[in-house]
Order: structure tokens, then C-alpha cells, then sequence
């Protein structure tokens, strides 16, 4: 009781004058606020310095970073004390291109600039119109034209040649222009009050969602040329496009009937009594909405996807991993893996690193208007 | 009102019954029904056509013949002179097997790192940030090949790294102190797993009484008692033998102890890391989640920290963490099947390789879906029905 009536009546942060450095005082609250906490702190410095240390001195300061073409004696003698980073100007040109004829690689280079191009002017709010969609044929198609050539005084490239990151960008990018409109029919159908359409579209969704994409694209490897008249053959790369468009589908059809069931009935009933058709309802009015909703998770969604490209390499499609991977085959340079395998990470990370702030900054966006 | 009426209902005639609403709706139905039916009967025609081109019969007869196919790594007997079938049960036992270990271990590792992003200290939260951002951003498959890599630069088995007494790190995987398991020491197992059962019924019993007089009692006696006490004194009683057998180096190999094989470690760090990064974030979310002004009532009401953790934030949290982690653990259950690609023999390898040997992918793909979709059911119904057990109840 006493101790109650013996507070003086000031609000708590006047009774403690915040006083000194700002430095100390910022390390105070963030690092010793209290003894466990204090004794954390330095546990953690500590394995953090150590792994700080034993990383720059094995990526840094005992690093190779150039050798002679074709010469790795100098990444041997350092084996085990620094890293190789030689083999990536070694190599950088096969893990980026794979087997693209040496001379014509910049197309396949343009190609990647178009869809980081792409991929930028998608994300801007103020782009979000019907033009956007012309310009995805647009573009995709351009892609097409320069990645295969044969026009325009190209030479034409054929596809069986296309590798590394122009191949994981062709997956992800068109597994998702194909997909999202499948997965759109896939909603709505799964929201029909049509019972033949309903339950077609959830066995759809629910077998693709059932089972790994590994044992799709097996299917799509092995089983394909069974399913198809004899004589009848197309190319692998298309066939694992197809499974991952009916993987996307699948997929971005549970996103969107998330944003479906998010839109207030009085839409639909609004666009009814308006006496409009079920396509223009859905076109005008409901999906427009949906999609809005559901922008954020549509932007994991296709952070998902796009790493799981990589799985094609298990049927022996040059994508970016598989090309990595196939570069450290040769025999010279083939214990400098690691180097390898951190160059391709970071080149994946900044991809999706760039997309999951997006989908973040979208987040905050929406979280602020409403 | 309506049953005084007279007059039959007025009977439309079936052109004006079937509206143009109605109509349209058949129209599209036959439509897509129609063309799904073509599309499957034209993919099916084809697909015998070319089977009996190939002679090949279809059928399940095949799981009958001898595999021939090495398994090195099987948690079952196993030999090539057994039958594919016997092979396939043996690639489901290691789906299972590192599907269940990989749950138990990245639900562990995801909600301490989860908890360690909401920490006071800058540093932890900071370090627990970036594990999740850089985990999440770079493929699993990539990962996967990462580790194997690295497991494959260890040094052998005679320069092992030997982190603690009995245990080595070497190429040929990660090898500990093991207790064999007979049929005496599984009594006093069985002995556990029935004390934790009527544990469980003790405690509700527990909390009836308490639903009733308000009177909080302590369950642990009872716990202590069913699952330690309990199996101990079964353990003293029949003289069950615990003795631990260590790893010993012999020649180039070693010999005892339990060998976890270089693919199936690789494979289980990897699912483990990566799928610990989702968990962390919906961990965080969910406790986040819990609004402000429930620690501060619990606060008022005077309520100790772990109490108010466990009774008030943890149960609110769960109901927004529990729908999430279902699909995380199919994931993870999912994304086991990478394993081909390391060689480590799950079942989608195992099936990888009967194709290639048999001819018959139509059976072996229909196997591995009926394996994960059993799988997925069984994750799904278990974790329904969990999330009924905790959802909100309201009046």
C-alpha cells in the first residue's frame, strides 16, 4: 500500500532520465537488457566473430581469385585454407548459358534482360491495366524469337541447346503465364454450381496438389511419349513446360479461389441484378477484386515456383543447377563445388530476395489502405 | 397457410422447367465432361496401343518378380533376390523414415528460431532473421546438393571429426553410440507408451475436477509416476540389459553404433533447414498474432511468465499456427522425394528405377501417387483433427 501511494506522480520514462552515449544506451536495451540476456549477447558475438573470421579468411583472404585459363593448379595448392573463385570466370559463361553457341550467347543474355525487364514493369501499380497483358505476349514473344533465332538473320538455335539461366527463367515465367489463366478456370470452376465442373476441377487440383512435382515431371519425361500416337514426339523441354504449367495451375487455382471467397456477395449479386453475364460478372466485376486480394501470396506462389524449376534437373534438363552442376564434372576443377554451388545460391537468393520484399512492401501497402 | 390451399402446384412444362439458365448450365457440363472423356479416352487408346507395341502387359503381376536392385541403405531386411514389391515397401519405410524424423526436428528447430525472432536481443532476432531470409530464398534441390557435397568432403573414417566420445563425422556419414532394441527392452518401451496413455486420461480427469471446484492440481506426480517410475521399476523387475554399444573404427569402416549414411543425413539437414525456416515465420506470426491485450490482462491478473506463456498466448497462438504447418509437413513429406537426385532410396527412386527396369510407368507412377496421397491423407486427418481439438470454442 505504501509502496503505491510513495510513487511520485510522473509518467515512468520522466523518472528515468535518459542519459550518455546514445551507443551505450542503444546497446543497453538491444543487447543487456537484463543478465541471461547480457551472457546471450556474448555467447553469440562469439560464434559470430568465429564464423565471421574462419568465412573471410577461407572466402577472402586465402581466396584464388584468377587463374590461367584452363588451370587450377594455383585453386589445388590452396585447397582446404581458401576458396577457389577462380573457377567462376572459369566457368560463368557454360553455368549462365549452358551449351548456346559461344558467339550468339548474347541473345540469351538479352533474353534475361527482357524478363528482368518484364518482371519490373509488372510490378509497378500504376501498370496494372490491360496493356500489361499485351505486353507479356509481346515480350515472351520477342523472347522466343531471339532464344530460337532463324529469323531476322539469326541463326536458328534449337532448344535442345538452351541452358542455364535464360532455361529457369523460360520455366518459371511461362509456367506462370500459362498457368494463372488455367488456374483462373480452375477456380471459377471450382466455385461453379455446375456439380459435373465442380467436381472435376477438385480432382484436378487435389491429385496435382497430392503428389511431389518430381513424380509429375517423371511422368512428364517417361510417360509422355506412351500417351501420345506413335511417331508423335516433342521436345523434353516442352514436355516439363507442360508439367509445370499443370503444377502452376493447380497451385494458383487454390491462391485465387482464396481472393474468389474473399469478395463480398453483394458483388455478385450486384452484377446479376445488372443482368450481366456470367463470364462479364466474373471478368468485370469478382475478378478484378480477387486478384487484388491476393496479390501477395500470388507473389510466394511464384517465388515457390521458380525455385522449383530447379527439379528439373533430375530429368536432365539444362536449367540453371543442372548446367552448375554439370561444370564441376570436369576433372580439373571438380573438388571446387562449393564455390559453384554459393555462386548459383546467390544468383537464386537475389531473385527471390527481390520478390519476397515486393510481396512484403505490397503487404504494408494494402495493410495501410484498409 | 399453403396446405389449405387447394390447388395442385402448377405444373410447368419440362421446356419452360429447364429455364435458358438451366440449359446453359447442361450445355457447359457436357461440354467439359465431354471433353475431359475424349481427351482421357484418347490418351488411353493411345497408351495400349503403344504397350502392346512394346510388349508390355499391363498389371500389377510384375511386383511378384524378383527386383535385383541393390538398397543400401533400409531400415527393413532386404536383399535384391526379393520382390519389387518387397523393394517398394522398403522405399516407403524410407519415405517414412525421414519424413517423420524431418517433422519432429524441423517443428523443434523452426519454433525456437520463431521465438528467437520475437527475442528482446537485437543479435538473436537479427541472426534468426537472416537464417530464415537466406533458407527460403535458395531452392531446396540446391541445398540438398550442397550438403551432400560437403558430406562428401569429410574426411574417411579414419581421420573422423569426433565432436563428442562415441560419436564420428566422416564420408561414410554420421555414426553414434546405439542401444540395441530387443524384445525385453520393448516391453518396457510398450510400458512407456501405455503409462503416457492413461497420463492423458489422468489429466482430463484432472481438469473435469477442476472445471467443477475451481481447485488447480498438479499433474506431474502422475506423469512422473506412469512414464518414468512406471517403466523403470517393469525395467528392474525383468532385469532388462540397457547397454549402449559404441561405434568402434575396424580396418576402413566402422563397426556397431547407428550409421546414419551420408544421403540419408544430407537429405534429412536439408529438409530440416529449409522447411524450419517456413515454420519460424508462421511461429512468429502466430504468436504475433495474439493481440497486446492479452499479456497485458494476464499481466494484471498477476500470472507468472511460462504460466501466461503456456496458458494464455500459447493456446491463442496455436490456432493460427496449427492450418499452416499442415501443408509445411506435407511439404516437407513432398519434397523428401528430392532424394532421387542425391541417391538416397525413397520410394520415388525406388519406382524411378523399377520403371526403368520394367517398362511399366504406368503402375509405377500410380504407386508413388497412391503412396503420397496416402501420406498427405493421413498428415491431413491427424492434423484436423487437431486443430478441432484446439479450435475456439464458442458459446
Amino acid at each position: 500500500m505504501t509502496a503505491v501511494t510513495d510513487m511520485p506522480d510522473v509518467p515512468r520514462a520522466a523518472r528515468r532520465p535518459q542519459m550518455g552515449n546514445p551507443v551505450l544506451r542503444w546497446l543497453r536495451t538491444n543487447l543487456f537488457s537484463s543478465i541471461p540476456n547480457g551472457i546471450l549477447s556474448v555467447v553469440l558475438l562469439a560464434v559470430l566473430a568465429k564464423g565471421v573470421i574462419g568465412f573471410v579468411q577461407w572466402g577472402i583472404a586465402n581466396a584464388v581469385w584468377l587463374t590461367p585459363a584452363n588451370d587450377s593448379s594455383a585453386c589445388r595448392a590452396a585447397r582446404g585454407l581458401g576458396a577457389c573463385w577462380a573457377i567462376i570466370p572459369e566457368k560463368y559463361r557454360f553455368i549462365l548459358f549452358g551449351t548456346y553457341p559461344f558467339d550468339e550467347q548474347w541473345r540469351p543474355a538479352l533474353s534475361v534482360m527482357l524478363f528482368i525487364g518484364l518482371f519490373y514493369l509488372s510490378s509497378r501499380r500504376a501498370l496494372w491495366r490491360r496493356e500489361l497483358v499485351y505486353l507479356w505476349i509481346a515480350v515472351l514473344g520477342l523472347i522466343s524469337v531471339l532464344m530460337w533465332g532463324g529469323v531476322l538473320g539469326l541463326s536458328f538455335v534449337s532448344q535442345d541447346r538452351w541452358g542455364g539461366l535464360p532455361v529457369t527463367l523460360i520455366l518459371a515465367t511461362f509456367g506462370l503465364a500459362f498457368g494463372f489463366p488455367l488456374g483462373i478456370l480452375v477456380a471459377l470452376g471450382r466455385r461453379s454450381n455446375l456439380p459435373a465442373i465442380r467436381s472435376l476441377s477438385v480432382v484436378y487440383v487435389e491429385l496435382i496438389r497430392g503428389v511431389p512435382l518430381v513424380s509429375l515431371l517423371f511422368m512428364a519425361s517417361v510417360m509422355f511419349p506412351l500417351f501420345m500416337p506413335s511417331g508423335f514426339n516433342i521436345d523434353k523441354l516442352l514436355r516439363a513446360q507442360i508439367a509445370i504449367i499443370l503444377f502452376a495451375g493447380a497451385y494458383l487455382a487454390e491462391v485465387i479461389r482464396g481472393g474468389l471467397q474473399a469478395v463480398p456477395r453483394g458483388q455478385y449479386e450486384a452484377a446479376d441484378a445488372l443482368g450481366l453475364s456470367y463470364w462479364r460478372k466474373n471478368r468485370l466485376i469478382v475478378l478484378p477484386q480477387a486478384i487484388r486480394h491476393v496479390i501477395p501470396p500470388l507473389v510466394n506462389t511464384f517465388i515457390a515456383f521458380f525455385k522449383d524449376t530447379s527439379l528439373v534437373l533430375i530429368i536432365g534438363i539444362f536449367d540453371l543447377l543442372t548446367t552448375a552442376k554439370t561444370a564441376i564434372i570436369d576433372p580439373a576443377w571438380q573438388q571446387f563445388s562449393v564455390e559453384v554451388y554459393i555462386f548459383v545460391a546467390a544468383i537464386y537468393f537475389v531473385f527471390c530476395f527481390a520478390m519476397s520484399r515486393y510481396s512484403r512492401s505490397l503487404e504494408a501497402h494494402s495493410a495501410h489502405a484498409s | 397457410m399453403t396446405t389449405d390451399d387447394p390447388r395442385p402446384p402448377p405444373r410447368r412444362r419440362l421446356s419452360v422447367a429447364l429455364g435458358s439458365r438451366e440449359l446453359k448450365g447442361l450445355f457447359w457440363q457436357v461440354l467439359v465432361v465431354g471433353i475431359a472423356v475424349a481427351v482421357v479416352v484418347f490418351l488411353w487408346s493411345n497408351t495400349v496401343t503403344n504397350l502392346s507395341a512394346r510388349r508390355i502387359t499391363t498389371g500389377f503381376a510384375f511386383l511378384g518378380r524378383e527386383a535385383g536392385m541393390p538398397i543400401a541403405d533400409s531400415l527393413v531386411a532386404y536383399n535384391p533376390r526379393d520382390t519389387y514389391l518387397w523393394a517398394f515397401v522398403v522405399g516407403v519405410a524410407n519415405t517414412l523414415r525421414v519424413a517423420v524424423i524431418g517433422i519432429v526436428l524441423a517443428t523443434i528447430l523452426g519454433t525456437l528460431i520463431g521465438i528467437s525472432r520475437l527475442s528482446a536481443n537485437w543479435l538473436l532476432s537479427r541472426l534468426a532473421a537472416v537464417y530464415v531470409e537466406v533458407l527460403r530464398d535458395i531452392p531446396l534441390l540446391l541445398q540438398l546438393l550442397f550438403w551432400y557435397v560437403l558430406m562428401q568432403a569429410l574426411p574417411a573414417a579414419r581421420a573422423a571429426f569426433r565432436p563428442i566420445d562415441g560419436v564420428f563425422l566422416s564420408n561414410r556419414g554420421l555414426i553414434l553410440p546405439a542401444i540395441p532394441i530387443g524384445r525385453p527392452q520393448l516391453w518396457v518401451l510398450c510400458t512407456a507408451v501405455l503409462g503416457v496413455a492413461v497420463f492423458y486420461g489422468v489429466r482430463r480427469w484432472l481438469i473435469a475436477r477442476q472445471m467443477r471446484d475451481g481447485k488447480p492440481r498438479p499433474a506431474w506426480p502422475f506423469a512422473l509416476g506412469l512414464i518414468v517410475v512406471l517403466p523403470a521399476l517393469v525395467s528392474v523387475l525383468l532385469g532388462v540389459p540397457w547397454t549402449i554399444e559404441w561405434p568402434e573404427l575396424r580396418g576402413f569402416n566402422f563397426v556397431g553404433g547407428l550409421t546414419l549414411a551420408p544421403e540419408y543425413f544430407a537429405l534429412l539437414i536439408a529438409l530440416v533447414t529449409y522447411t524450419s525456416a517456413f515454420i519460424a515465420e508462421i511461429v512468429r506470426s502466430g504468436i504475433q498474432s495474439v493481440p497486446r491485450g492479452q499479456w497485458d490482462a494476464a499481466n494484471a491478473l498477476g500470472l507468472r511468465r511460462s504460466f501466461m506463456l503456456r496458458q494464455i498466448v500459447l493456446p491463442q497462438a496455436m490456432r493460427v499456427i496449427v492450418p499452416p504447418m499442415t501443408s509445411q509437413y506435407l511439404n516437407l513429406t513432398k519434397n523428401s522425394s528430392l532424394a532421387v537426385a542425391i541417391g538416397y532410396q525413397d520410394v520415388v527412386s525406388i519406382a524411378n528405377t523399377t520403371l526403368n527396369q520394367t517398362g511399366q510407368a504406368i503402375e509405377a507412377i500410380a504407386l508413388i501417387m497412391a503412396v503420397f496421397l496416402t501420406i498427405s491423407l493421413g498428415i491431413s486427418f491427424f492434423m484436423n483433427w487437431y486443430n478441432a481439438r484446439i479450435a475456439l470454442v464458442e458459446r
